[in-house]
């Protein structure tokens, strides 16, 4: 009997991974999954978070895929692993603080790397959901090789929905796939790939409209930057990732931002970190929960207190009650004037 | 068959599934291990991710806010 062949696939959790494993599935390939967190991920997280997000988006796509096509799927935890990757990519950033090079590098290595640690299971091979001209920066012609040399694939690496613009692999060329049922898609069209999801019978499947993960957001990428020029250091922790997500950010003052909670999903959130932070409270008018990151001085009390009272329902009062918590010291009450539009500058707005 | 405790709480997913994962590979098959968590994310991602490992979610509890979802190792 010829031996049955095994390779790993990268999940994402969108359509393109899911078509890969489902082409080699039906080439006879036993294929198990891997997925690596790196804390900016679109899957998981804020779902948690904000009220309006908590019907939509409730499953993770990665372990959804998985499901679908009925394979194994290990979830990696990177963080720590990442922050090299997103604060020195070799290859630069994208259009955000996206270096989605590097990233695709450094997840094809970790991959390799896992291929070695496992290798009482013996897979033969890694497959990718890439396509040539999907993405302006990392799925190009010229990067596919990159990929693979960089991270040590090499020859290994198979891209089952492109292959066929690209030199044959190990796997094709020892005969454990056949390279004519591969697929030689390119460009940013998505149709061939609705196609083939269509024959496969896949619906109900994710698209992400920008990447996989929130560094391709401006909004995210611009919070971030922002984070760091105020600090000055790119150090971040996973706290840091998170609080990115919540919230109205707003920056009166260069050593410090407010994150003031949108809705009581928000707010039951930050309720978490007041044993570390400073955090505001209006107390006579339903407002939500605000959590000052930074530095802050008494002398700057009044005016958070009043942008905060600006984001509650005593917007329109005459005066409002405050509370200010700093963590292991007694509460402080203020009475304010909340400010009105015009005095909350557009400039504080992260 | 031993039964586990694992501390998930203020983790958002997919960490809760991340940490069962990671837990579930030092326990044998039939051990029982309870994951208590506050993401409500879990109660979808952690019986998904049994399902396709071959594991089984055997109880769900919600008690202050806290959810307690128990596991079967080896299903
Ligand atoms: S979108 Fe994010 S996760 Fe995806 S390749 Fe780019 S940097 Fe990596």
């Amino acid at each position: 009997m010829t031996k049955k062949h095994k390779a790993v696939a990268l999940i994402s959790g969108g359509l393109d991974s899911l078509l890969a494993v489902r082409v080699l599935q039906e080439q006879g390939i036993e294929v198990e999954g891997i997925n690596f967190y790196t804390g900016f991920c679109v899957e998981g997280h804020t779902h948690a978070i904000r009220n309006h997000d908590k019907d939509k988006q409730k499953r993770n796509n990665a372990l959804w895929s998985a499901e679908q096509l009925g394979i194994k799927l290990h979830i990696v935890d990177v963080i720590e692993e990442y922050k090299d990757v997103l604060l020195n990519p070799k290859h630069g950033y994208g259009a955000n603080m996206n270096p989605c090079l590097d990233c695709k590098i450094f997840m094809v290595s970790k991959a390799v790397e896992w291929v070695k640690e496992n290798r009482k299971n013996d897979f033969d091979f890694i497959i990718t959901g890439e396509v040539i001209g999907q993405r302006p920066m990392s799925q190009r012609k010229e990067t596919m090789p990159i990929i693979s040399n960089e991270s040590g694939a090499d020859d290994i690496l198979l891209r089952p929905l492109c292959a066929k613009n690209l030199p044959p692999t190990k796997p094709e060329l020892e005969g454990w796939v056949d390279r004519e049922k591969l697929y030689g898609f390119s460009g940013r069209n998505r149709k061939p790939q609705m196609a083939l999801a269509k024959q496969f019978g896949f619906t109900d499947y994710a698209s992400p409209a920008g990447g996989c993960c929130f560094l391709t957001d401006k909004n995210y990428s611009d919070k971030l930057v922002d984070l760091w020029d105020a600090r000055g250091s790119r150090e971040y922790e996973m706290d840091d990732i998170m609080l990115l997500k919540v919230g109205r950010h707003l920056r009166p003052k260069p050593a410090f931002k407010l994150i003031i909670a949108r809705d009581a999903g928000e707010s039951k959130y930050l309720e978490g970190y007041r044993k570390q932070f400073v955090t505001i409270q209006v107390t006579s008018h339903n407002g939500p929960l605000t959590m000052v990151d930074g530095e802050i001085k008494a002398e700057d009390y009044d005016l958070v207190a009043g942008i905060v009272a600006r984001y509650g329902q005593g917007r329109d009062a005459e005066q409002v009650e405050v509370e200010i918590a700093v963590p292991g010291e007694e509460k402080q009450t203020l009475h304010i004037k909340p400010l009105s539009a015009e005095q909350v500058s557009v400039e504080w707005h992260v | 068959m031993s039964h586990y405790k694992l501390d998930a709480r203020r983790m958002l997913c997919p960490m809760p599934v991340i940490k069962t994962q990671n837990k579930v590979k030092e326990l044998a098959e039939g051990d029982i291990l309870d994951v208590i968590c506050t993401d409500p994310g879990a109660l979808s991602d952690i019986p998904a991710w049994a399902r396709i490992n071959g594991h089984k979610v055997i109880a769900n509890r919600e008690i202050d806010d806290e959810l307690i979802i128990t596991v079967r190792v080896g299903g």
